[in-house]
């Protein structure tokens, strides 16, 4: 490990808590505040939305109406991108000519866009159409961000509101807080972004795809599109497709160092931004910043260990006469270096958004490790657009469940008491990653179908076999190479790990937050727990990684930790 | 009652056989059902007891050694044992309490009266509603009210004390309890439950764990302990076909080991007896609760209401000083005071004699001895005194005294009102003293606060809780009074209505309200409390408007209400982390140790350095099994709550039970592993 790679990843941070309160703050008032910002430029465009789509943003909906609105707009966003790669080929903007989408690699790809996942068993460049990019997948790369938010939102609303005198139980508008987190949040950042992104160098082209003479003499093909615009919400709404199938590792999608940052800083700023909404809805900042400072550590522990296994480099190679000063290289761009790339894998990991701009497969055993790890975690390290708060909520309940029992006070959370619906919603949620991952990987691990797919054997292919459903269930998106997806099994058993980790995770979260909408709030007393304090942020990292690691232990055994103790000793796979 | 069990060893020898003779029969699987945790290791000991007689008959390739697979099944069913049998002593324990509870309730007959007649009857045959004459030397035959007649009543069956009780028809001393005895006088009592509901047929159910209904708190951890085990079921089952695809085969009774070490048992195991005992410690402090749910409910209380009289203050008004008007001699006024009090009967009027016999030497006379003629105390002239050889002698409040000295022609001293006012402020009570035309002083008569009742309050504070005084006083006497206890506020000339209000204004700032109470007027605001505790000796409405009765009649056992409701949660609490955080060394044991056979390598992992793969997965599935044991008299008698508030008591636990649970079973797994090496087993 270096210096200047510490001062990278130390800045990197710093420049995430400095976005983190008046982003915070932007987000509150478009969604919570009684004036919302921008009133001329988007005030407009707000209601003649709104008013399209016959919605009065005055009425409110209860969990179950709010929870149809998002898994009806889904199905709908869902079966029209699937339309749309199935008839591409008639369709307009094609400069490519390129085929029909086979239905299992257009169902996959429908229900991983639909998700927020961005899983990718395609090559952008050579597989879909501009329209089908810009119309199929960069709509859902806007509207499963801000369905994210709303679930988040709503959840927040749930945990925060006062019951009012007429007791309503309802967690808001989903049809508004979608159009209002398109119309106000990712939109009119994404432009800005795109637009600095295209000075950079990223490419920004409806044009056919260029035929070039290299330099060294042979021609070449150079793939363009829409690039630039696709870059800014790829990252920007955690989604993780990229344009490119080296997604931000190629130099059309992710030029320099400094767009790297930028990109960087995109993935972090809602989900950091969003704990600081959510204190301001619980009218104290502290239970927002305590939100924070837990997915700060687990971050910190993350990068801390995966820069640290990179920079040490390869462990099958140590001892024999090769320097490794410049860390593991493998898979990496070296206009990045190790301590950007490890960066990189871990923040997006931490978060759902799937971008890369190294290869994860070629990561050391413990690098790659930490890649499974933060995504098994639950996705609650700043986590997905809506998706890390709303799951880091569902682990304070968890958490203050345990500490009120032993501080002798039957648990509360906000003033409102966690009683046995709400521990049952959320050991649902709970089981979910557990039920997708591991079941899901014990089956391809045995089944023919599944190993056929494998591009590499012993732990590591088990590794794949593990990354390939956390990746689908966290609705992360990222690959561990190795694997060839594109197979009629793989693409079905993953839409369904997909739609199953986003949707069966969604609906207990909406359940939860009806439920606590309309409790009673107990004042606090000197026999509560604090929610806000040190002591709490300590508790919620020990159950988010206790509730992870026991899960996820003995599988990592078997994966990347058996893989490191046999590199040790010289055999690779 | 007091003394009934409480010496109770928490291992007595007698409920620990049967405990261990229950346990065995427990393990009939549809009672095993009841606790989807245990449910899991019975079926996995099973499995593994199956396999291990397989292997005894065919002896397959490559199987681990026939004692592995026996000692692992004995373990496995030693778990589920040891589970029913820390559930089966706090039942035995519970049950011995109830049948200390049940001799109170000897085959009596009961007099009932049907019209004009009386029949004999069993006791038991009585229903709700029926009237029952009870004479002197004849128990009362159930639960009811007094509703003719006046009787003094032995209740020390109940309440242990020995001094018998006044019990009379009206008013608040109208409940007379089943069981207890009639000593004079005679009584018509209206029955006002039907067999099997009276409160110690509800307890006995409740102790016995017959009628135990899961709390509300106890679901919500249980869902949670049931939630965790199907985690832990997904990670066991899946390993084998991940090891599977790196060729490794697992053996299923290894698998079922970790299975079995990973779901939390230690506290699924004494999930319910927690429960249990925390009924059980509720009723050896002489309270007895109607439901879990108000012993849980009692851990959240944020405010308490408590009557000033009989509660902070001793039951009455004392004398405490005697004050002349100027030119009076003190020795006059003491002497004219004495003699005013001597026939008075009232607790007031005996607090003067026993007053001035104190501090003037003046012994009591016999008011008839010396020919002095009484003047009982009436509404109308709010006074009272003695006529003797030509003296008049009157006390009484202040406004009545001066009139009646004004009425005699004589002149009152300005300095009547000043001392009076005086007395007032500091929360006393004036009753002015004359003779004739001549004011001769004041009395002061004070409420005595109750030794000790200071440090009780602030143990309240400590604990977070808020106390609330209710008195009829005017709100001047109620703030002196609040002062000298030391409560945090009070609620002064306190009506129902306005009690219940309090009540009510309380909640809805989202506060948890305890209160006590006894008298019929204090039911409905009984009923409204989150913890309503009747005193005893209060009547039968509020007895049936709380939650809880308290047999010794002490409102200040709330505190310890309070702390058995937290000690129930607590103990939950610290188990649950004990048990999640022990996991943590038992993967460290069994892992390495199921596949060090096809990687040797991964024997990094085995950092406790156990003898043998097999030594390592016999040591975690004993140590599993003993924590049980180890548990048991900490599950029954409860953590020890601190009132230290919340983050000081959360660090303190997290160390003990959080960090402990992490390092004790690294301790406890190396030294069974070396114990089986000392005995050549491995």
């Amino acid at each position: 490990m270096t210096a200047i790679g510490w001062i990278q990843i130390i800045a990197f941070f710093a420049l995430v808590l400095l976005l983190t309160k008046p982003l915070g703050l932007y987000l509150y008032r478009v969604f919570e505040g009684r004036r919302r910002p921008l009133p001329r430029i988007v005030g407009p465009m707000e209601r003649f939305f709104l008013r399209l789509c016959g919605v009065d943003p005055s009425v409110e909906q209860d969990w179950k109406e709010y929870a149809f609105s998002l898994l009806a707009f889904s199905l709908f966003g869902m079966l029209v991108t699937y339309a749309l790669e199935r008839l591409q080929h008639i369709l307009p903007l094609n400069p490519q000519r390129f085929p029909a989408i086979e239905p299992a690699l257009a169902f996959d790809t429908a229900a991983s866009f639909t998700t927020n996942t961005n899983w990718q068993a395609y090559s952008g460049e050579s597989t879909m159409s501009d329209l089908t990019q810009m119309a199929g997948l960069a709509w859902h790369n806007f509207t499963s961000a801000a369905a994210g938010i709303g679930v988040a939102l709503a959840l927040a609303r749930g945990l925060t509101r006062r019951q009012g005198p007429d007791g309503a139980k309802t967690l808001g508008n989903f049809w508004v807080d979608l159009v209002r987190a398109v119309l106000f949040v990712l939109l009119p950042i994404c432009v800005v972004a795109a637009l600095f992104l295209v000075s950079q160098g990223v490419v920004q082209s409806l044009a056919p795809y260029r035929d070039v003479t290299t330099l060294e003499g042979p021609r070449q093909i150079l793939p363009m599109g829409p690039v630039a615009s696709q870059e800014a919400i790829k990252e920007f709404g955690t989604n993780g497709g990229g344009f490119f199938n080296a997604n931000s590792a190629h130099p059309f999608e992710n030029p320099t160092p400094l767009t790297n940052l930028v990109e960087l800083l995109l993935i972090f700023a809602i989900p950091a931004a969003l704990t600081y909404t959510y204190g301001r809805m619980a009218r104290d900042s502290r239970q927002g910043w305590a939100l924070f400072a837990a997915m700060s550590m687990l971050f910190f522990a993350g990068v801390g260990v995966c820069y640290g296994a990179e920079a040490r480099g390869n462990p099958a190679l140590r001892g024999l006469a090769v320097s490794q000063s410049t860390g593991n290289l493998e898979g990496k761009e070296v206009r990045f270096g190790v301590a950007a790339s490890a960066l990189f894998a871990t923040v997006t990991t931490d978060t759902s958004c799937g971008a890369v701009n190294s290869m994860h497969d070629s990561f050391t055993p413990i690098g790659g490790l930490v890649t499974l790890a933060n995504m098994e975690l639950g996705e609650v390290i700043f986590g997905g657009v809506g998706a890390g708060l709303f799951g880091a909520l569902v682990f304070v309940l968890l958490a203050v469940f345990i500490a009120g029992l032993m501080v002798g006070r039957t648990p509360e959370y906000l003033g409102k008491k966690i009683e046995a619906r709400e521990m049952k919603l959320a050991m649902l949620f709970v089981l979910v990653f557990p039920a997708i991952i591991l079941c899901g990987s014990a089956w391809a691990a045995v089944a023919p179908a599944g190993v056929a797919s494998l591009g590499n054997a012993g732990p590591h292919g088990l590794s794949e076999i593990l990354y390939a459903f956390s990746s689908s269930a966290a609705n992360n998106g990222s690959a561990f190479a190795g694997l060839n997806a594109n197979t009629p099994w793989w693409n079905v058993v993953l839409a369904l790990a997909m739609l199953a980790g986003r949707f069966l995770m969604i609906v207990p979260v909406l359940a939860l937050a009806g439920g606590m909408v309309g409790k009673k709030v107990v004042s606090p007393g000197l026999g509560t727990f604090p929610t806000d304090g040190p002591l709490f942020v300590g508790l919620l990292v020990s159950v988010i990684v206790i509730v992870g690691a026991l899960t996820f232990f003995p599988a990592l055994c078997l994966g990347p930790i058996l893989e490191e103790t046999l590199a040790g000793g010289g055999r690779l796979f | 009652m007091a003394s009934h069990g409480k010496d109770l060893s928490l291992f007595d020898p007698g409920i620990a056989r049967a405990a261990a003779i229950e346990s065995l029969e427990r393990l009939d699987p549809r009672a095993v059902a009841r606790n989807p945790v245990m449910l899991v290791v019975e079926v996995g000991s099973a499995l593994t007891t199956f396999l291990w007689i397989r292997q005894l008959v065919v002896h397959p390739p490559g199987a681990p050694p026939p004692w592995f697979g026996g000692l692992v099944s004995l373990w496995l069913w030693f778990t589920v044992i040891f589970a029913n049998f820390a559930e089966a002593m706090a039942e035995g324990r519970g049950k011995a309490q109830a049948s200390a509870l049940r001799k109170m309730r000897k085959e009596v007959t009961a007099r009932r009266r049907v019209g004009d007649r009386v029949e004999e009857v069993s006791a038991s045959a009585l229903r709700k509603g029926d009237v029952v004459l009870v004479e002197a030397g004849m128990l009362v035959p159930g639960d009811g009210e007094v509703i003719e007649g006046v009787a003094s009543v032995d209740e020390s069956a109940i309440t242990g004390e020995s001094a018998p009780v006044i019990r009379e028809c009206g008013g608040d001393r109208s409940a007379v309890t089943g069981g207890t005895k009639v000593l004079s006088d005679r009584i018509a009592v209206r029955i006002g439950a039907n067999p099997g509901e009276s409160f110690l047929d509800r307890m006995i159910a409740l102790v016995e764990g017959a009628a135990r209904q899961k709390t509300p708190n106890e679901i919500a951890l249980h869902i949670l302990l049931v939630g965790l085990t199907i985690v832990f079921l997904l990670a066991c089952v899946t390993l084998v076909p991940l090891a599977m695809h790196l060729g490794v085969a697992l053996p299923a009774t290894s698998v079922v080991a970790l299975l079995v070490c990973l779901i939390p048992t230690t506290i699924g195991g004494l999930l319910s007896a927690i429960g249990i005992a925390g009924m059980d410690r509720l009723l050896r402090k002489n309270v007895i609760a109607t439901s879990g749910r108000a012993v849980e409910a009692a851990g959240d209380v944020d405010t308490l209401l408590l009557d000033k009289t009989g509660t902070i203050t001793l039951g009455n008004r004392m004398a405490t000083a005697l004050l002349p008007m100027p030119g009076v001699d003190s020795e006059a006024l003491a002497d004219a005071a004495q003699l005013a009090s001597l026939a008075d009967e009232t607790p007031e009027g005996r607090s003067v004699v026993v007053f001035v016999k104190e501090r003037f030497s003046l012994r009591g006379r016999e008011v008839a001895a010396i020919g002095a003629e009484f003047v009982a105390f009436s509404a109308q002239t709010r006074m009272s005194g003695c006529d003797l050889s030509g003296r008049s002698i009157r006390k009484g409040a202040v406004e009545a005294v001066r009139s009646w000295v004004r009425s005699n022609g004589g002149e009152v001293p300005g300095e009547l009102s000043a001392i009076s006012d005086r007395i007032s402020d500091a929360g006393g009570t004036p009753l002015a003293v004359a003779e004739e035309r001549r004011v001769l002083g004041v009395i002061q008569l004070e409420d005595v606060v109750k030794g000790g009742i200071r440090d009780r309050f602030q143990r309240f504070r400590a604990m977070g809780i808020r106390t609330v005084m209710i008195t009829g006083d005017n709100p001047r006497t109620a703030k002196a009074i609040a002062r000298e206890a030391g409560v945090d506020d009070f609620l002064a000339e306190a009506t129902p209505e306005a009690k219940l209000r309090l009540i009510r204004e309380e909640q809805a700032k989202g506060k948890l309200v305890a209160m006590t109470g006894d008298g019929t007027n204090d039911a409905p605001a009984l009923a409204q409390a989150d913890v309503g505790v009747a005193m005893n000796s209060g009547t039968q409405a509020a007895k049936e408007a709380g939650n809880m009765v308290d047999l010794d009649s002490n409102p200040t056992k709330l505190l310890e209400v309070v702390e058995v409701g937290k000690q129930l949660l607590m103990t939950r609490g610290t188990l649950t982390t004990f048990s999640i955080a022990n996991d943590v060394a038992k993967y460290f044991a069994i892992l390495p140790a199921m596949f060090s056979s096809a990687f040797p390598e991964i024997g990094a992992l085995n950092v406790m350095h156990l003898a043998s793969p097999f030594s390592a997965v016999l040591s975690a599935v004993i140590f599993n099994a003993l924590i049980i044991v180890l548990l048991i008299p900490l599950a029954l008698r409860g953590v020890r709550y601190r009132p230290l508030g919340a983050a000081a008591l959360f660090r303190r636990s997290m160390l003990v039970y959080g960090l402990g649970g992490i390092v004790a079973p690294f301790l406890g797994i190396k030294l069974i592993d070396l114990c089986l090496q000392a005995f050549g087993l491995v």
